[in-house]
Formats: C-alpha cells, sequence, structure tokens
C-alpha cells in the first residue's frame, strides 16, 4: 500500500514521455475510428496493427494496443447515440436510450453524459488496478499448476455461461478451442500433433490468425450477406450545439454511473466476462432500481450513463487478471499477451516485478489515455459522423487488405492466409450455427497452458486427480466453477440469463 | 427423421465430427498415464468430452423446435477466399502490387454493387497507401514485383 505512491509516479513518469503520449494518442486515436466504423472489432483492429507495433519498445507497443481498445469502447458509443449503430457488440444498449435522446435533441448531454461515466469508470478503473494488481501478483506466485489449472478452468466456464445463446454450445466451444490450441510441436514429447504433416504448423496456430478469421473474415461475410447498405444509416441531421449537460442530467446520472463503473468492474475482472455482459446487467440494473422503468426507452439519461460506466470499467479491469496472473480474460487481452511474449516478455505475476515500469506505465497511461479521449471526442464529433458515410462497399475491401497485410507480416507464411480464410469460414459457420465464437478464443489461447499444468499437477500428485479438490485454493476455484454450473442450470436464473440478452430488442 | 432445430442438430454434428477426428488423430500418439501424460492423453479426453456434447446438442435439435438454418452467402465465400488465397501465393512469387490490386477487385465483387471506376481508383488510393504505411513506413520486405 505504501508503495502505491512511488509506483504511481514511476508510472505516470514513464507515460508522459513525449514519444509515450504519442502512441497513447495514435492509440486512442485508432481505437475511436475503429469503434465507429461498424463491422470491425476491437479485437480484429487490434490483430490487425499488431504489426504495426513489432519494432516499438515494449512499454510503446503496450500503450498503443491498450489506447485501442478503450478508444473503441468510447467510438462504439459516439456512434450509438448519433446514429442509433453500435459500433461494437459493448454499445449495444446505448443505442436504446442513447438514440433517443438524440431524437429529442439531446444528443450533446448524452454524448457528454457518456464520457463523463466512461472518463470516472476508467479513474476507478486505474486506481483498482493499481491498489489489486501487487497483492494479487505475490499471492499468483506461490500458485502452483493444480491452482493455475483450476483458475483456468473457471475462467473458461464462466466465459461460456456469460456468452448470449446456448450454454451447452458454448461450453462445447471451449473444447474446439483447446483442440485448436494444442495443435503443433507437444513441448513435452516434441512429437506434431494435428498438424497434417504441414511444417508451417510446427509452431501451433496463429493467435493473429484465428482471431482475423473468425472475428475479421468471418464477420465481413455475415456483413455482405445482411446487405444492409448505408443507406440505411439514417444520419442525424440535428446540430449538436449545447454539449454540456444540465445540473439535474448530471444529479441523474451520478447513481447509475456509480453503480455502472461497480458492476464493470466486477465482471471485468473476472475471467472470461467482459464490456458486453457489464453494459447489458447494468441496463437490466437501472430499469431495476428505477422509480419510474417505463422512462427507459424513451431517452432516459441513466440508460446511457450506466452501461457507458460499466463497459468502460470492464474494459480497463480486464487488465487485471492479464497483467498480475498471466491469465487472459478475453480474446482482447490475449492478444495483449500475445504483443508481449512477441516483444520478448513472458507473461504472468513476475511482469510486475521485473519490468515495474512496464506495468505501471501502462497503468498510467490508460488514465491519460481516458482523458485523451475525453478532450479528443468530444470536439471531433463531426469527423466522426462523416466517417460514417463511408460506404461498406469502399470500407471491406480495404480491411480485406489491411487484414492480408497484418496476417502475413507476422510470419511472411503464406500458409497462415490460407488458414485465415479456413478460420473466416468456421466463424462464418458458427454464426449460422448460432454457435458463441468468444469462448473459444479465450480457450485457445489458454489450450497449451491448460495441458502442461494438467500434466504437472497430475506428475506432482502420482496421477491423483483428487489434487484438484485437496489443495484449498484450487478447490475454492473449482467450487465457484461448479456453483456457475448449477446456479445457471435453475430453471429461475436461466430465464432470466435469457431476459438480460432480450430487453434491448423487446425495446 | 425429423429434424425439429437445424441449428442445434448441425451444430452437434459438427462438434461430433471434430470430436472424431481429435480421437482418430490422437490415436497415433501415445496416451500416456494420468502421472505421466503422453501427446495424446489431453487432446483424447477433449475429443471424447466434446463428441458427447454434441450428441447432447444434436439430441436437442432433434426434440426442441427451432430456427432453420439460414441459406449461405457462397459467392462472396468464394470470392472473399480466392481473394486472399491468391494474395498469399501472389506475394512470393509476383509481389505486393499484383497481390494486392487483385484481391481489392475480387472482396469488391463480393459486395452487392460493383463500380468498375469506384473500384479501380479504391485499387490505387489502397495501394499508394498501404505501400507507403507499410513497406516505406514500418519497413516490411515485400516485393513490389516479382523482378524485385
Amino acid at each position: 500500500m505504501e508503495e502505491l505512491l512511488p509506483n504511481l509516479a514511476l508510472g505516470f513518469q514513464t507515460a508522459v514521455s513525449l514519444q509515450n503520449l504519442m502512441y497513447c494518442f495514435i492509440g486512442v486515436f485508432v481505437g475511436t475510428l475503429v469503434g465507429v466504423l461498424p463491422g470491425i472489432g476491437p479485437l480484429a483492429a487490434i490483430a490487425m496493427l499488431l504489426p504495426a507495433t513489432f519494432n516499438l519498445p515494449p512499454v510503446g507497443a503496450l500503450i498503443m494496443l491498450a489506447g485501442i481498445y478503450y478508444g473503441t469502447q468510447y467510438g462504439g458509443s459516439t456512434t450509438a447515440i448519433l446514429v442509433n449503430l453500435p459500433g461494437e457488440s459493448a454499445s449495444v444498449v446505448t443505442c436504446i436510450d442513447g438514440f433517443q435522446m438524440a431524437k429529442n435533441g439531446r444528443a450533446g448531454p448524452a454524448l457528454a453524459i457518456a464520457a463523463i461515466g466512461s472518463f470516472f469508470a476508467g479513474t476507478v478503473g486505474t486506481i483498482l488496478i493499481a491498489l489489486a494488481g501487487p497483492p494479487l501478483a505475490e499471492m499468483a506466485l506461490k500458485f502452483g499448476a493444480p491452482e493455475y489449472f483450476s483458475l483456468m478452468t473457471m475462467g473458461l466456464i464462466a466465459s461460456a455461461v456469460l456468452a448470449s445463446g446456448s450454454m451447452m454450445k458454448a461450453i462445447a466451444m471451449i473444447f474446439l478451442g483447446l483442440l485448436f490450441g494444442i495443435v503443433g510441436t507437444d513441448v513435452n514429447s516434441g512429437m506434431s500433433r494435428f498438424t497434417f504433416g504441414m511444417s508451417g504448423l510446427a509452431d501451433g496456430l496463429s493467435f493473429v490468425v484465428v482471431a482475423m478469421g473468425l472475428f475479421g473474415f468471418g464477420e465481413i461475410l455475415q456483413n455482405l450477406e445482411k446487405g444492409q447498405e448505408v443507406s440505411s444509416r439514417d444520419l442525424l441531421k440535428t446540430k449538436i450545439d449545447h454539449l454540456y449537460p444540465t445540473w439535474n442530467d448530471l444529479k441523474l446520472s451520478a447513481g447509475p454511473i456509480m453503480r455502472g463503473t461497480a458492476i464493470g468492474a466486477f465482471f471485468g475482472t473476472l475471467p472470461g466476462a467482459g464490456p458486453t455482459i457489464s453494459a447489458f446487467s447494468a441496463y437490466a440494473m437501472e430499469k431495476k432500481v428505477a422509480k419510474d422503468p417505463s422512462i427507459f426507452g424513451k431517452g432516459a439519461i441513466q440508460g446511457v450513463a450506466g452501461p457507458e460506466s460499466a463497459n468502460n470499467a470492464a474494459a480497463q479491469c480486464a487488465f487485471i487478471p492479464t497483467l498480475t496472473l498471466g491469465i487472459p480474460g478475453s480474446g482482447t487481452m490475449a492478444l495483449m499477451l500475445g504483443a508481449l511474449t512477441i516483444q520478448g516478455i513472458a507473461p504472468g505475476p513476475q511482469v510486475m516485478t521485473q519490468r515495474p515500469e512496464l506495468f505501471w506505465g501502462l497503468i498510467a497511461s490508460m488514465w491519460i489515455g481516458n482523458a485523451m479521449l475525453v478532450i479528443l471526442n468530444l470536439p471531433l464529433i463531426g469527423l466522426w459522423v462523416k466517417l460514417l458515410t463511408v460506404p461498406y462497399r469502399i470500407l471491406f475491401p480495404s480491411i480485406m487488405v489491411f487484414m492480408a497485410i497484418g496476417v502475413y507480416s507476422v510470419n511472411n507464411l503464406d500458409l497462415d492466409i490460407y488458414m485465415t480464410v479456413f478460420f473466416g469460414f468456421m466463424g462464418y459457420i458458427f454464426a449460422k450455427l448460432k454457435c458463441e465464437p468468444a469462448p473459444l478464443i479465450l480457450a485457445f489461447v489458454l489450450g497449451p497452458l491448460m495441458e502442461e499444468n494438467l500434466r504437472r499437477a497430475l506428475l506432482i500428485s502420482r496421477g491423483d486427480p483428487t489434487v484438484f479438490f485437496t489443495r484449498p485454493i484450487s478447490a475454492v476455484f473449482l467450487g465457484l466453477t461448479i456453483l456457475l454450473l448449477v446456479v445457471m442450470i435453475l430453471p429461475a436464473i436461466r430465464k432470466k440469463r435469457e431476459v438480460v440478452y432480450q430487453e434491448p430488442d423487446a425495446v | 427423421m425429423n429434424i425439429k432445430g437445424q441449428e442445434d442438430f448441425w451444430a452437434g454434428v459438427m462438434f461430433i465430427g471434430f470430436g472424431a477426428l481429435a480421437i482418430y488423430l490422437s490415436l497415433d500418439y501415445p496416451f500416456g498415464t494420468g502421472a505421466r501424460m503422453g501427446p495424446g492423453y489431453f487432446p483424447t479426453w477433449l475429443g471424447i468430452i466434446m463428441a458427447l456434447l454434441g450428441v447432447a446438442i444434436m439430441i436437442s435439435g432433434l426434440r426442441v423446435e427451432g430456427p432453420k438454418v439460414q441459406k449461405f452467402a457462397f459467392k462472396a465465400m468464394l470470392l472473399l477466399g480466392a481473394g486472399f488465397i491468391f494474395f498469399g501465393w501472389a506475394i512470393d512469387h509476383v509481389g505486393f502490387v499484383i497481390a494486392t490490386a487483385t484481391l481489392v477487385v475480387l472482396a469488391a465483387a463480393a459486395g452487392r454493387d460493383f463500380r468498375y471506376k469506384e473500384v479501380i481508383i479504391m485499387a490505387i488510393v489502397l495501394l499508394i497507401g498501404t505501400w507507403a504505411l507499410f513497406i516505406k513506413g514500418l519497413e516490411l520486405p515485400f516485393p513490389l514485383f516479382w523482378w524485385r
């Protein structure tokens, strides 16, 4: 605790260097851009821009990638409010009341409240990481193989439980992801597994390939099919003249912002959950605590403040398990760890002690980045709206080109391009069969780690599987996992889970 | 046989297929014991559990009413796939310029309306832009043409 101030001081010292401020700025700028453009999510965007960070110093690369990540949350909400188009999934709920506010001529206050809420949530998130990071990392250093295995099991099951749609399919997707994850050379025996004799697969499937295929290529196929050309975008012609929310707006929003931040911080820290579920939950929560729930859907500022704070808090807090335990909570976080590995840094609890400037610099930069977004976004709104008029028929071939170059530049391997097509088709098929790809990508990353920790745990226990239950910390993780599963199978809650996801459509 | 929920049914079939494939391929890898896991141990178990889940999902597709699987956009799949695969082959054989330009044209052809002039302008703009960013700026070692 008493170390907090010097640590943060070191962080800010690192983050405010001219170079790092620039990386941060580029990150949030590009992130907002990506968030504004529909049909390209944060995951695909980071995957595409990963090669651009290869030549940067590690701190700069991470700062920029993190900036892209939380920048997308801001950008997504801007378009949700102004044109009723969520730039990415976490801002779907913002559309409901945000767009209604805009229609009532209150676009300015809606945008301002979204920015203020996000900034507050981002600040709290930054403080939480700074507070929770060191003790968690210390605890994680004591973890053995059984604890890691159980923790990862919990994260994976949580991601399936919190995914939308059928839970059984989501769990099956976890197993598929784990299998894709172990493609390549087995570290223990040196044996090639599932490579079909292709030498390009000896090092395993590249994360960039899987992510770009499922979330880039697959998305484009879906969008092309929907054929919802840009003409459907009812661009708001009304000018945004008064940006500042009234005193009453602020008073109404204070509660939702606090509650949203708390919900987001909780779901964000939990491995497997993320901004989208946080935003949905925050909206449901606001509707529940409101004195008059009928105002929702008609431009209630609470319906913007809550979810917007929640998704930003979650985006921020997702860094907690990623940085302290070395276990990514989402596909995007896995990509951040991938970037770390490319920079030659092994992710895990030791990063904080061995590379303090990296850890604390990143945290400080997130706060600075959030501040930049508030300043950057409000005056640039006109520019973002203009961007929306770029038709999709021009947008998607450009995305394809960037994706192809991005994938190829990682290893200069043509096989990577062909595999991207395979995963693109898989992503398209998954969408047709209503199988949620998020749990798969998380399992894909954790696959080799899980096998290794299972192997070690069983080796130490001489093949006795009860080791996972006799070690207390491991038993707690597994107990929570089972609890999560049981609770979800209970009919009452199962129904509720469906309601939480369907509510926005119903309005 | 009457399939009530096509989405579930075919998802189940997919998981069974992948599970069976994993189990079959893992037969070639030593299984080992719990205490000394061989390379076949983990994937075999993953395959078995996934196939079982697949069976359960398939059965629910037979019993529970659900939506039909929507039609696939084969034309878009074909054109985008071809564009990518050509890019993968071409970038090392005939160079960045032809690889990228072809990808733009094939991708654009997958869209609803294809406007020749627009596509040509787009290809040129994208070529210059990506060349400046990736080859000049980030110094990625792509040959521009086959003679270089």
